[in-house]
C-alpha cells in the first residue's frame, strides 16, 4: 500500500470490483485470482466473454493462465524488469497518453530516462520472457480503451514489493489508465478485513483514516476527542516487535485474532520471540499455535455472533449482523477490550458496535458519512465524507489524492536470496482455494478440510524424474533456516527449477523455510522467493 | 423449531460477498448467497458456501484460559481480566508504554480494530500497533 500511496496519495484499490467486467484489457500480475478472490475472478471471466484481452504474468501456470490471451512466466522476483520492459516498448511506439502525463503527473523526465535502459532484449535476459511476448503484452495493455491492473501478494511479498507496486502505478499513469471507469491499479487484499484494519489505524504510524501520528494537528485532535495524552513517536511494525521481543526490549504482546506462529516468515525466529515474551495475551476463537504459548487466552466471537462492519478490498463498508448467541462464555472482541480498558483506568462506555462507528465517523474524514442506517442495503465505498455523499466508486477522478500523480524511476534489483549449488530450487508460497490464511477456521470445516487436507509441494515432472521422486512420495525440503517433510505433486503448474507450497498448514509449515528479509519501506517479508534444496525423504 | 436467516458479510476473503446465515434453534446450519449484493450477485465460492461449518465447532474456545503451573487452565472472566490488567500495568510502570505491543487483526471488525488501537494509544500510550496487512 505504501507504493500506491507514494504514487497517488492513497493506498487502496482504485476501482470497484464490478467495473472489472467492462475493461478492454485486464493485466493480472501476482494474483492467483480464482483461488484467492473467486468472485473477482468471476468478473474477469465476464470481461473475457465481452471480448476483453487477458494478460497474465505469473511464474506458475495458474488457472487464469489457461484463459489468457498471453501468459508470461517471468523468473521469480523480476517484476520490475518486466514492467520496465513493457513501458520501454510503449514509449518507443508512442502508445502512451501524453496529455494525461503532462496534465496529471510529475516526475516523468527522470522516469523516462531510466526506462531507456530497459530494451526488451535486455529484459528478456533478466526475466526469461521473450522480447516478442514483452512487446505483445505491452501492446494489449497500452492500446486498450480501458485497461485494469489486478495484483495481490505475488507483487507485494518481495524485498522489492514497494518498487513493484510503484512500477505498476507508473504503467497505469503512462497510459492514462487512471481515474476512469474500468481502469486503475487494483490490489486485492488477502484477509477479509485488511482494508478495514488499515483504515481504522491498526498501523504504527497513523490513526484511523491514515491521519499521521506525528502531525501535531492530528495529535491534538485525537488528544481532545479521547481525553488522553498521546505519543507522537511512530510505533513498531510486526517484524520489529518480534525482534524487540527476542532482544527483550519489548516485554508484553497483546495479539487479537492473529496467528504469527504460522503466518510469519522464519517460524523458528518467531517462536523464539514469542517464547521470550514476558507477558503474552492472545484473544482468538480457537486455541491457535500462538495461543498455546500465551499466558492468558481470551475467547472472542466469530463473525456470526456479533454486529459490526468489514471493509472489503474495493473500500466498501458493509454490515455484519449477529445471527447466533456467542458460543460458551465467549464475547465480541470490542467488549473484551472495553472491559480491559475500564479496569486499566481508561474509561470506555460503548453500548454497541454502532456506538463505536458513531465515534469513528466523527474522527475519520473518509468515513464521515457512514452510519449503520445508511449501510443497510449495499453498503458504502469510502471516501464518503458526509451524510449526503453517495460513496466513491473509483478514486483519483479529476486529480490524484496527492495532487499530481508521481512517476518513480525504479531500477531492477535481484531478490534477496538467489539459488546456488547448495540450494538450487526457487521456493514460492501462496494460497489454495479452499483455505484461508493460517487455516484456523477453514481447517476445522469438514467440507473444506476434505477438499485439501494437507500441504503438498508442487514440482515440475522433469525435476521429479531427476530426483527420483514419484507422485505422492515424500521429500525433504530445506532452506538456510529450517526443513520440512511434505508429499510431492508433480505438475507443470510450476516451471522446471521452481517449487511451490501453500502456507496454511501448520504440520508442513512453509514458513519454516521462508526468508524474513523484508522490504525496507513496507516491511513485508519476502514470502514469495527463497532458495531451497529438495531430496527424497528416507 | 425456530428457523431464521440473517443477512451478513462473508468473513473468508476481501471480496466481501453478502450472504444469509441459516439459523435453526440457535445453530448456524447453512449459507445462502445474497442475490442483490453488488459484489456476488447470488454467487458464493466454496469457502463462502461452507462458512457456517466453523462457527460452532466443538474446538471453539468457550472460557478464558490462564497459565497456572505451566499449563493453560480454564478460569473466570474476572480472574483473567484482572490478571491481564495487573500484568500490563506492572510492565508499563517498570519499562514504559513502548515496552508493550499490539497486533490488531484483519479478521475482526472495523469497530474492534478501532477500539484496539484506541486502547493501545490512549490507555497504554504506545503507537506499537500493527496487523498482518503485510502478510
Ligand atoms: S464467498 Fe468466497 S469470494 Fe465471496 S467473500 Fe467469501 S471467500 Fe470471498
Amino acid at each position: 500500500m505504501v507504493g500506491l500511496a507514494a504514487a497517488f496519495g492513497s493506498g487502496a484499490m482504485t476501482n470497484s470490483i464490478a467495473e472489472i467486467e467492462d475493461a478492454d484489457c485486464i493485466f493480472v500480475i501476482g494474483s492467483n485470482t480464482t483461488s484467492s478472490h473467486p468472485l473477482v475472478a468471476t468478473r474477469i471471466f465476464r470481461a473475457i466473454a465481452k471480448g476483453a484481452k487477458l494478460v497474465v504474468a505469473d511464474p506458475r501456470k495458474i488457472q487464469l493462465a489457461l484463459k489468457a490471451d498471453t501468459h508470461v512466466r517471468h523468473n521469480l522476483g523480476t517484476d520490475v524488469a518486466l514492467l520496465n520492459g513493457m513501458m520501454h516498448v510503449i514509449l518507443k511506439n508512442n502508445w502512451h497518453d501524453q496529455q494525461f502525463v503532462e496534465e496529471r503527473c510529475e516526475g516523468f523526465e527522470e522516469f523516462k530516462q531510466l526506462i531507456d535502459n530497459y530494451p526488451p532484449e535486455k529484459v528478456a535476459e533478466i526475466t526469461g520472457v521473450s522480447a516478442d511476448d514483452i512487446a505483445k503484452i505491452a501492446e494489449y495493455y497500452a492500446k486498450a480503451e480501458a485497461a485494469s491492473i489486478i495484483y495481490c501478494m505475488g507483487i507485494t511479498q518481495h524485498t522489492t514489493g514497494v518498487d513493484n507496486v510503484k512500477s505498476l502505478a507508473n504503467l497505469a499513469m503512462l497510459t492514462g489508465n487512471m481515474g476512469k471507469e474500468s481502469t486503475g491499479v487494483n490490489p486485492l487484499r488477502g484477509q477479509n478485513n485488511v482494508q478495514g484494519a488499515c483504515d481504522m489505524g491498526g498501523l504504527p504510524n497513523v490513526y484511523s483514516g491514515y491521519q499521521a501520528v506525528n502531525v501535531i494537528d492530528n495529535q491534538t485532535k485525537f488528544e481532545s476527542a479521547w481525553n488522553a495524552k498521546l505519543s507522537d513517536q511512530i510505533g513498531l511494525t510486526i517484524p520489529f516487535m518480534l525482534s524487540g521481543l527476542s532482544e527483550g526490549t519489548l516485554k508484553a504482546l497483546y495479539v487479537v485474532g492473529e496467528n504469527p506462529m504460522v503466518s510469519d516468515p522464519d517460524i523458528g525466529h518467531v517462536e523464539k520471540a514469542i517464547k521470550n515474551t514476558e507477558f503474552l495475551v492472545v484473544q482468538d476463537i480457537f486455541l491457535t499455535p500462538t495461543a498455546e504459548l500465551a499466558h492468558v487466552v481470551l475467547p472472542g466471537t466469530s463473525f456470526a455472533e456479533k454486529d459490526g462492519t468489514f471493509t472489503n478490498t474495493e473500500r466498501r463498508v458493509q454490515l455484519l449482523r449477529k445471527a447466533i448467541e456467542p458460543v460458551g462464555e465467549s464475547k465480541p472482541d470490542w467488549e473484551i477490550i472495553q472491559e480491559i480498558s475500564n479496569r486499566f483506568g481508561y474509561e470506555m462506555n460503548y453500548e454497541s458496535a454502532e456506538d463505536i462507528m458513531k465515534e469513528i465517523s466523527t474522527l475519520t474524514p473518509s468515513y464521515g458519512g457512514i452510519t449503520y442506517e445508511r449501510l443497510q442495503g449495499d453498503g458504502l465505498a469510502w471516501p464518503c465524507p458526509d451524510k449526503e455523499h453517495p460513496g466513491t466508486k473509483f478514486l483519483h477522478k479529476d486529480k490524484f489524492a496527492r495532487g499530481l500523480g508521481l512517476f518513480h524511476a525504479i531500477d531492477y534489483q535481484p531478490p534477496a536470496e538467489v539459488v546456488d549449488d547448495e540450494y538450487p530450487f526457487w521456493l514460492s508460497t501462496g494460497r489454495v482455494h479452499v483455505h484461508y490464511h493460517t487455516g484456523t477456521m477453514t481447517r476445522v470445516s469438514p467440507t473444506l478440510h476434505a477438499e485439501i487436507p494437507e500441504g503438498k509441494l508442487e514440482m515440475h515432472p522433469e525435476d521429479g524424474e531427476r530426483l527420483g521422486v514419484r507422485q505422492g512420495e515424500k521429500v525433504k525440503v530445506a532452506s538456510r533456516r529450517g526443513e520440512i517433510i511434505a508429499k510431492v505433486i508433480l505438475t507443470d503448474r510450476v516451471d522446471v527449477g521452481v517449487v511451490f507450497m501453500p502456507f496454511h498448514f501448520v504440520e508442513t509449515c512453509a514458513n519454516v523455510l521462508t526468508n524474513p528479509a523484508h522490504d525496507p519501506i513496507a516491511k513485508i517479508p519476502e514470502f514469495k522467493v527463497c532458495a531451497v534444496k529438495v531430496e527424497k525423504a528416507a | 423449531m425456530d428457523y431464521k436467516t440473517v443477512l451478513t458479510t462473508c468473513a473468508y476473503c476481501g471480496c466481501g460477498c453478502g450472504l444469509y446465515l441459516e439459523v435453526l434453534d440457535g445453530q448456524a446450519i447453512g449459507t445462502i448467497p445474497s442475490k442483490t449484493n453488488p459484489i456476488n450477485e447470488g454467487k458464493l465460492c466454496v469457502k463462502g458456501w461452507n462458512i457456517h461449518e466453523f462457527v460452532q465447532h466443538p474446538k471453539r474456545l468457550t472460557k478464558p484460559l490462564m497459565r497456572k503451573n505451566g499449563a493453560l487452565v480454564e478460569t473466570s472472566w474476572d480472574e483473567a481480566l484482572d490478571y491481564t490488567v495487573s500484568r500490563l500495568k506492572e510492565i508499563k510502570e517498570a519499562h514504559g508504554s513502548d515496552s508493550i505491543g499490539f497486533f490488531a487483526s484483519a479478521k475482526v471488525t472495523n469497530e474492534e480494530n478501532y477500539i484496539i488501537m484506541k486502547f493501545a494509544r490512549a490507555a497504554v500510550g504506545t503507537n506499537n500497533v500493527d496487523h498482518c496487512a503485510r502478510l
